[in-house]
């Protein structure tokens, strides 16, 4: 398992992420965070055989809730944060998909 | 009984000057909005103020025919990343720089409620991503004990505004000690509860298995009020849990007696700073006079809990930072075609430790890693957990230092995000095992820096570390200590 990320990764990693990274962070990034996955591989030291992961440090239990319709955002509050919109539609605008 | 001027006056003492009429909430809002006239140029702790809202808020609480809670009149500075409808919040990030929340979150209605009155935003790292507020897209806040050094963080703004006499109270999140090691750093009591003690419907996510709102003040008492005010069940978060939130101020009997502290002392052989462990150990000394047990615990663990938290805590971010599109709300960068948008939008928006966070973790969730990182960390976030859980068969409270090292200056260490991240090694723990700690100020530096004494406890078990963290406060000088 390679733990030197590469700035070829960087780049396919932040395509992923949709993160456009100049030059300067692509090495730096790749420097910083080779460096912190070199620290983090004493986790995979660890003899976790048989142990379950914890995905939510608590109990975990569904919270179970009737279903009862309750008044949301108005359309034009929910609009009115957005960069673009058609508030008579009540709509967002987005540039051309394609 | 305190001097009505007096800016470090508690929480408690405004509640009962204006109760006994020797005190207006408005003229408790005035002086708090005076004073931060006065220092905030200096000191960055708010990003936004609001001395309209909050003046109109404290005029109507001096109409009411009668108190409208344990709060009544009481300014409270508020992190940045918790939202306040009509209110600017931005996280610390340009990519929410005009972002209006259309609702309250929950601790903000319950506030409200009890009679509070809110001052403002403070400053934070930018989505709560940092131990410094130095990755504030607006500039960091600065430590009122030596404004050369950082405050800690993320919360540093809130931590700045109570040690400075801003406010009384602060609210902050605390995800990896975002609320603790700031509270150490700047000479103030800071306390992460327990996962699910308080509802997050409203405070912008960062790692939803680890976040956690909590309250800043300068005495124990004030922040057993505020948990008390914010704590319990909300139908807006299913992770709040539907637990009894205790009276928490009626715990705190000033009685320690019998109560048994662990140390781990393998953790502090190394890398803690001397005048930090000299405090430290001051502080274990007075907790045995006051008739505490001290004895050493392993938590053999918790040696992988740094490396753990970056791991989990970045994964998740990745996740949760990826709502900014600039379609719905936030900034958006023009650009021909919406692909391109989002790409622009979120590189123009989000700051470098951001970036650098979403990439690592965007990494460690993709096909092929994730096996070996994100997995075999919540592999390992469960042993950390199993050795809370066996120490505290044995003890009732875990003591470490809040933080290694005293505030170091701004720009020492922004070069080097590893050693950043190592310098959390005491407070990621607790998060991960989902229990609550709390920092209690436990002493000074040679250089007059504050540190802090961090107590960790059982799940749900805030009442002991509060009365712990109370009776240390009455034996020791230190909360009457204010930056000058």
């Amino acid at each position: 398992m390679p733990s030197t990320l590469t700035s070829a990764d960087v780049l396919r990693i932040a395509e992923l992420a949709r993160l456009e990274l100049s030059d300067a962070e692509v090495e730096l990034f790749s420097r910083q965070i080779t460096d912190i996955l070199g620290y983090a591989e004493q986790v995979r030291e660890v003899d976790t055989s048989g142990v379950s992961p914890t995905s939510h440090p608590l109990d975990v239990h569904a919270a179970w809730r009737e279903d009862v319709p309750q008044p949301s955002l108005e359309r034009a509050t929910a609009l009115a944060n957005a960069p673009d919109a058609n508030r008579e539609a009540g709509l967002f605008k987005v540039p051309k998909v394609l | 009984m305190a001097d009505a001027a007096d800016p470090f006056m508690t929480a408690v003492e405004v509640r009962d000057a204006i109760a006994a009429r020797t005190l207006t909430a408005r003229e408790a809002c005035e002086r708090a909005l005076a004073r931060i006239d006065l220092l905030n140029p200096a000191l960055h702790a708010f990003h936004h103020v609001d001395p309209e809202r909050a003046l109109a808020r404290a005029a109507a609480l001096d109409r009411a025919a009668a108190p409208a809670g344990p709060l009544h009149g009481v300014p409270i500075a508020i992190k940045d990343n918790i939202s306040i409808r009509g209110m600017q919040t931005t996280a610390g990030s340009r990519i929410l720089e005009n972002y209006v929340p259309p609702f309250d979150a929950t601790v903000i209605a319950r506030l409200e409620a009890a009679g509070a009155v809110i001052l403002g935003k403070t400053v934070l790292d930018e989505f709560a991503m940092g131990s410094s507020t130095e990755n504030s897209a607006y500039g960091p806040a600065r430590n009122p004990w030596a404004p050369d050094r950082i405050p800690g963080g993320s919360s540093g703004g809130s931590a700045v505004a109570v040690a400075a006499g801003m406010a009384p109270l602060a609210l902050g999140s605390d995800t990896g000690g975002s609320i603790r090691q700031p509270a150490a750093l700047c000479g103030v009591v800071g306390m992460k509860p327990t996962y699910g003690r308080v509802s997050r419907y409203g405070l912008i996510a960062f790692a939803s298995s680890l976040d956690q709102i909590g309250p800043f003040a300068r005495t124990v008492r004030d922040a057993a009020l505020l948990l008390e005010v914010i704590g319990g069940h909300d139908v807006h978060d299913s992770t709040a849990a539907e637990r009894h939130v205790p009276a928490f101020g009626q715990a705190l009997s000033g009685d320690i007696r019998g109560v048994r502290v662990g140390v781990p002392r393998d953790l502090l052989e190394e890398g803690v700073d001397p005048d930090v462990r000299r405090a430290f150990d001051q502080s274990l000394r007075t907790l045995e006079e006051l008739g505490a047990t001290v004895q050493t615990v392993t938590l053999p663990y918790s040696r992988f809990a740094i490396p753990v938290y970056y791991l989990v805590a970045t994964a998740e971010a990745s996740s949760n930072l990826a709502r900014y599109d600039g379609v719905r709300y936030g900034m958006r960068a023009r650009a021909g075609t919406l692909g391109d948008m989002y790409d622009e939008t979120r590189s123009a928006g989000f700051g470098a430790e951001v970036k650098r966070r979403i990439v690592l973790g965007t990494y460690v969730l993709s096909s092929g890693y994730y096996d070996a990182y994100y997995l075999k960390a919540q592999q390992v976030r469960t042993l950390i957990r199993r050795d809370f859980e066996q120490a505290f068969d044995q003890v009732d409270a875990i003591a470490v230092p809040t933080s290694p090292t005293p505030a170091f200056r701004i720009g020492e260490r922004a070069d080097d995000p590893l050693q950043m991240y190592l310098a959390d090694i005491f407070t990621v723990s607790a998060p991960l095992a989902g229990l609550p700690a709390i920092s209690v100020p436990c002493g000074f530096t040679s250089g007059r820096l504050p540190v802090g004494l961090q107590l960790t406890g059982r799940a749900w078990d805030e009442a002991t570390l509060l009365r712990i963290g109370d009776a240390y406060e009455q034996a020791t000088p230190w909360s009457k200590n204010h930056p000058t």
